[in-house]
C-alpha cells in the first residue's frame, strides 16, 4: 500500500495527461474509411438476393453431393481422362511460352527508363491492364466463337490472359535496373541491342525465370476448367460429366485436376531451388 | 514528500529453492539455485556465458519454465501457477531485455503503454483508450528517463541507448515490484551502459524497486552493484558485496588469468 | 541449349493439340469477321447489364468483407511460431484446402449446394480469399521477431493483447498489401462465376455469347475492363490513404 501512494507521487506529470495515436487528419480519414467499407458492405448485403430456403437446405445438398461423388470412378481414367489432362498441361504449356514472347516486348515498351515517349509507355501498359481484365474463362468464350471449340482456343485464351501479368512484372524488373551499368555500357559505344542483352538481361534473368515459372503454375489452374467453355483439355471432360449427372467420374476429374496441380507446385518448387 | 519514508521493506520477497533447469535431459543449465531477492537495491548477476545467468532471470517470470524448484515471489509458488495466474504475477514483474525487444513499429508512448496491458482490457488497448493516470504517468516517466518529446517517435528511429531507456520505461510502467534486467547494456557502448547502469539505480532508489541485473562487465556490476552474485556452471559461487570480490573470487566464477588486469 | 529445347517442345505439343497453319489462318479469318461484329459495342439490354455489374460488384465486395475477417483468425490459427501443432496443422490443412481449387469448379459446387444465385458466388469467393490471405498472413507471422512478442507477454498482457501489440504491428502493412491484392482479384472473379451460375455479370456476358449478340459482348467486356481498372486505382489511393507501403508487384 505503501508502495502504491509513492508511485502516484512520483508519476502525476503535472501537466500531459493527453495523447493520441493518430493527428486530427489521420483519425478522419480513417473514420471515413471505415464509414466507406461499412456502407459498401450493408448496401450489398441487403441488396444482395438470398432464398434462405436454399440456404437451410445446403447442408442436406452437399451431403447429397458427397454421397454420389463415392466411390471414385477410377475405371475411367485410362479412357476419358488422361489424355484430356495432357491437352490441359499442353494447354497451359504452350500458353505461357506464347504469352512470355509477346509479353517481353510489350513490357519492354512500358519501361519508362527504356522508352521515353509517353504515348507508348501508356498505350503498352493500356494494353497489359486490358489483357489481365478479362478473365482467363472469357478469353476462352471469345476464342472458342472465334477460332472454334479446341485447344487452339484455349491455348490462345492463356496466353492472352498471362500477357498482362508478364508483361507488368518484366516491365517492373527492367525499370528497377541499376543504370548505372546501363550508363557504362552505353559509354562504350555498345549498340541498343548490346546494351539490351548485357546490360538488362543480366538483371532482369531472374526474375524473368521467377515470373514465367509462376504463372506456368497458375495456368495449370487455369486451363484445367476452360474446357468448360469448350476450350479443350479436361475442363471438356468435366463438363460433359456433369451436364449427364456422372458424378463419380466427376470425383475422378477433380482428382486428376488436383493431382497435376500438386504435381506442378512441386515440379516449379525443384527448377526454382535448381536455377534461382 | 520523497516516497522511501513510507516504504516497507519486506514487502517484495523473492525466494528462490532448488530451481534446476535441464534443457537437454541430463545437462543441467542450472543446478539446484538457492536465492533470496527481498531488499531494493541493485543485485548483479555475473558469470562467464552459458553459466546460466540468463536461464536464472528468465526462470523468475517464466519465460522459461523451471525444470525443477520452487520460486516464491510475495510467498506465492509461481512455478505451478495457472496462464491466467501467471499473468498477474507477470505485471508485478519488470523485464528489460539485452536487445530492448521494443515493438518497432510502435510509438515510443505505445511502447510505453504496453506495460500496462495487463491492466487494461484488450478491446481499450486495441483502441488506444487508457486512463488519464496512465498517460500521466507515461509522459512523467518519459522525462524521468530523459526522453521528453519523444512520444510520437517510432520505436525503430530511436539510438540503441534511447531504446533501452524507452524499455526502462516501459517496464517500470507496470508499477512493478520486480525489475529483472537481462544483460541490459550488453548491446550498449560503454559511456551508454553506464548511462543506462545510472538510470537504473536512480529508478531502484526513487520507486524503491529491487533490481535483479544480468552482466558479464564485472566492472560495472562492481560499480553499481550494492550485492553481486557470482555463478559458475550453473551455481552460485559467490553472494556478497563488491568488496569482497577478490581476484581469487573471480578467477572462481570465470577461471583463467589472462582477462584480468 | 535449354532454348532448343523448348522450341522442340512446342513443336511437339502443338503437333498433339492438332494445332495446325490451315486452322489457325481459318481463325484468323473469322477473327476478322467476329471483331467486324463486336464493333460498334451496343448495350442491347441496360438493365440486365447494369444489374450484372452491381451484383458482380456486390458479390466482391462482401466476398473480400468475408474473407479479410475470416482470415484474422485463421491466420493466426495457422502460424506455427504462435501455436501448437495440433492448432496449426488443421488450420493449415484447411487453408490448403481453400487454395485446391480453381474459383470455377468452387463455385459449381456451391452452386449445387446452395442454388443458383449470388449466394454461390460469394461463398465461392470467400473460400478464394481464405486461401490466400490466409497462407500469406500466416507465412507472415511465421518471418515476425519473437523477441518483441516475448517482451509484451513478460508484461502480463492478456493473448489478444499480446497479438495486437507485438504481432499484428509487424505484419500490417503486409496484411493490407495482400488483402487488396485479394479484393482486385475478387473483383475480377466475380465477372466470371456467373458464366457457372454463381451471379454477377458473368451470367449476362454468356447469354450474349450464345444469342450471338456480340456486339453487347463488347460492351459488357468494355464494362468490366473499366470497373476493374476503377478498382486498382481505387485500391492504390486507399493503401496510400492508410499509410501503407505501395506494393509495385500486384497484378
Amino acid at each position: 500500500m505503501s508502495k502504491k501512494v509513492m508511485f502516484k507521487e512520483n508519476f502525476m506529470h503535472p501537466d500531459k495527461s493527453m495523447w493520441q495515436r493518430h493527428s486530427r487528419s489521420e483519425r478522419l480519414t480513417r473514420l471515413f474509411l471505415m464509414i466507406m467499407v461499412l456502407a459498401a458492405v450493408g448496401y450489398s448485403a441487403q441488396n444482395i438476393e438470398i432464398i434462405p430456403e436454399f440456404l437451410l437446405d445446403a447442408p442436406a445438398q452437399v451431403k447429397d453431393l458427397f454421397v454420389r461423388m463415392w466411390p471414385i470412378q477410377f475405371g475411367f481414367y485410362q479412357k476419358g481422362v488422361h489424355e484430356a489432362l495432357m491437352d490441359t498441361v499442353h494447354i497451359a504449356s504452350l500458353g505461357t511460352i506464347l504469352a512470355v514472347v509477346l509479353a517481353v516486348p510489350i513490357g519492354v515498351l512500358s519501361a519508362k527508363n527504356l522508352i521515353r515517349n509517353v504515348f507508348v509507355n501508356s498505350f503498352a501498359r493500356f494494353i497489359l491492364v486490358a489483357t489481365r481484365s478479362v478473365n482467363s474463362l472469357i478469353w476462352a468464350l471469345l476464342f472458342v466463337a472465334i477460332f472454334g471449340p479446341g485447344a487452339l482456343a484455349g491455348t490462345l485464351a492463356i496466353a492472352f490472359r498471362s500477357i498482362g501479368f508478364v508483361g507488368k512484372l518484366v516491365g517492373e524488373a527492367l525499370e528497377e535496373v541499376d543504370p548505372r551499368s546501363i550508363e557504362a555500357l552505353h559509354a562504350t559505344g555498345a549498340s541498343w541491342m548490346s546494351v539490351l542483352l548485357k546490360g538488362y538481361w543480366p538483371q532482369c534473368e531472374p526474375t524473368f525465370w521467377s515470373v514465367a515459372l509462376f504463372r506456368w503454375d497458375i495456368n495449370i489452374r487455369e486451363s484445367s476448367v476452360l474446357g468448360l467453355v469448350g476450350a479443350g483439355g479436361i475442363g471438356m471432360a468435366l463438363d460433359s460429366a456433369l451436364n449427364l449427372f456422372q458424378w463419380t467420374r466427376v470425383s475422378l476429374i477433380l482428382l486428376s485436376i488436383f493431382v497435376i496441380v500438386i504435381i506442378a507446385e512441386i515440379v516449379v518448387t525443384q527448377i526454382r531451388k535448381r536455377i534461382l | 514528500m520523497k516516497g522511501h519514508d513510507l516504504v516497507d521493506a519486506r514487502s517484495v520477497t523473492l525466494s528462490i529453492r532448488g530451481l534446476s533447469k535441464e534443457y537437454v535431459p541430463g545437462k543441467p543449465v542450472l543446478q539446484s539455485i538457492d536465492l533470496d531477492i527481498d531488499s531494493d537495491g541493485i543485485t548483479a548477476i555475473i558469470g562467464p556465458s552459458g553459466t546460466g545467468k540468463s536461464t536464472l532471470i528468465r526462470c523468475i517470470n517464466r519465460l522459461v519454465e523451471p525444470t525443477i524448484g520452487s520460486i516464491h515471489f510475495n510467498h506465492q509458488d509461481i512455478v505451478g501457477l495457472s496462464r491466467s495466474d501467471l499473468r498477474l504475477v507477470r505485471r508485478q514483474i519488470g523485464m528489460v531485455f539485452q536487445e530492448y525487444n521494443l515493438v518497432e513499429r510502435l510509438t515510443v508512448m505505445e511502447n510505453l503503454l504496453t506495460g500496462r496491458l495487463g491492466f487494461v482490457s484488450a478491446w481499450r488497448a486495441w483502441r488506444r483508450d487508457y486512463p488519464q493516470e496512465d498517460i500521466s504517468q507515461a509522459f512523467a516517466l518519459l522525462e524521468i528517463v530523459g526522453l521528453s518529446g519523444f512520444e510520437n517517435q517510432r520505436a525503430d528511429s530511436l539510438s540503441g541507448g534511447q531504446r533501452q531507456r524507452v524499455g526502462i520505461a516501459r517496464a517500470v510502467m507496470q508499477k512493478p515490484q520486480l525489475l529483472l534486467a537481462d544483460e541490459p547494456t550488453s548491446s550498449l557502448d560503454p559511456k551508454t551502459s553506464v548511462e543506462i547502469m545510472q538510470l537504473l539505480v536512480s529508478i531502484s532508489e526513487k520507486f524503491q524497486i529491487p533490481v535483479v541485473v544480468n552482466m558479464h562487465d564485472v566492472s560495472l556490476a562492481k560499480r553499481f552493484a550494492s550485492r553481486i552474485i557470482g555463478m559458475s556452471a550453473g551455481r552460485i559461487v559467490y553472494d556478497g558485496d563488491a568488496l569482497g570480490l577478490s581476484d581469487q573470487v573471480l578467477q572462481a566464477i570465470y577461471g583463467g588469468e589472462d582477462w584480468m588486469q | 541449349m535449354a532454348w532448343g529445347l523448348l522450341v522442340l517442345y512446342v513443336v511437339w505439343a502443338g503437333a498433339r493439340l492438332d494445332f495446325t497453319w490451315s486452322r489457325f489462318v481459318v481463325g484468323l479469318d473469322n477473327a476478322e469477321k467476329f471483331i467486324g461484329r463486336m464493333f460498334p459495342p451496343e448495350i442491347l439490354q441496360p438493365d440486365s447489364m447494369l444489374n450484372g455489374l452491381v451484383e458482380s460488384l456486390e458479390i466482391a465486395i462482401l466476398a473480400s468483407f468475408l474473407g479479410i475477417l475470416l482470415s484474422l483468425p485463421l491466420g493466426v490459427l495457422a502460424a506455427r511460431n504462435l501455436m501448437p501443432a495440433w492448432v496449426s496443422w488443421p488450420a493449415r490443412s484447411l487453408i490448403a484446402l481453400c487454395r485446391s481449387f480453381h474459383p470455377v469448379i468452387v463455385a459449381i459446387l456451391f452452386v449445387k449446394a446452395v442454388g443458383f444465385g449470388a449466394l454461390a458466388g460469394i461463398l465461392t469467393l470467400t473460400v478464394a480469399s481464405l486461401g490466400f490471405i490466409g497462407k500469406l498472413f500466416a507465412e507472415a507471422i511465421e518471418e515476425i521477431s519473437l523477441k518483441q512478442v516475448e517482451a509484451v507477454r513478460a508484461t502480463g498482457s492478456p493473448f489478444i493483447s499480446v497479438l495486437t501489440y507485438g504481432v499484428f504491428p509487424q505484419v500490417f502493412s503486409r496484411f493490407i498489401g495482400f488483402s487488396t491484392y485479394q479484393i482486385d482479384s475478387n473483383l475480377r472473379n466475380s465477372t466470371m462465376v456467373g458464366i457457372v451460375g454463381a451471379g454477377g455479370i458473368g451470367s449476362t456476358l454468356f447469354a450474349a455469347f450464345q444469342r450471338f449478340d456480340y456486339s453487347f459482348v463488347c460492351a459488357i467486356l468494355i464494362a468490366i475492363i473499366c470497373m476493374i481498372m476503377i478498382g486498382e486505382t481505387l485500391a492504390r489511393v486507399v493503401r496510400r490513404l492508410l499509410g501503407v507501403d505501395v506494393q509495385k508487384s500486384d497484378v
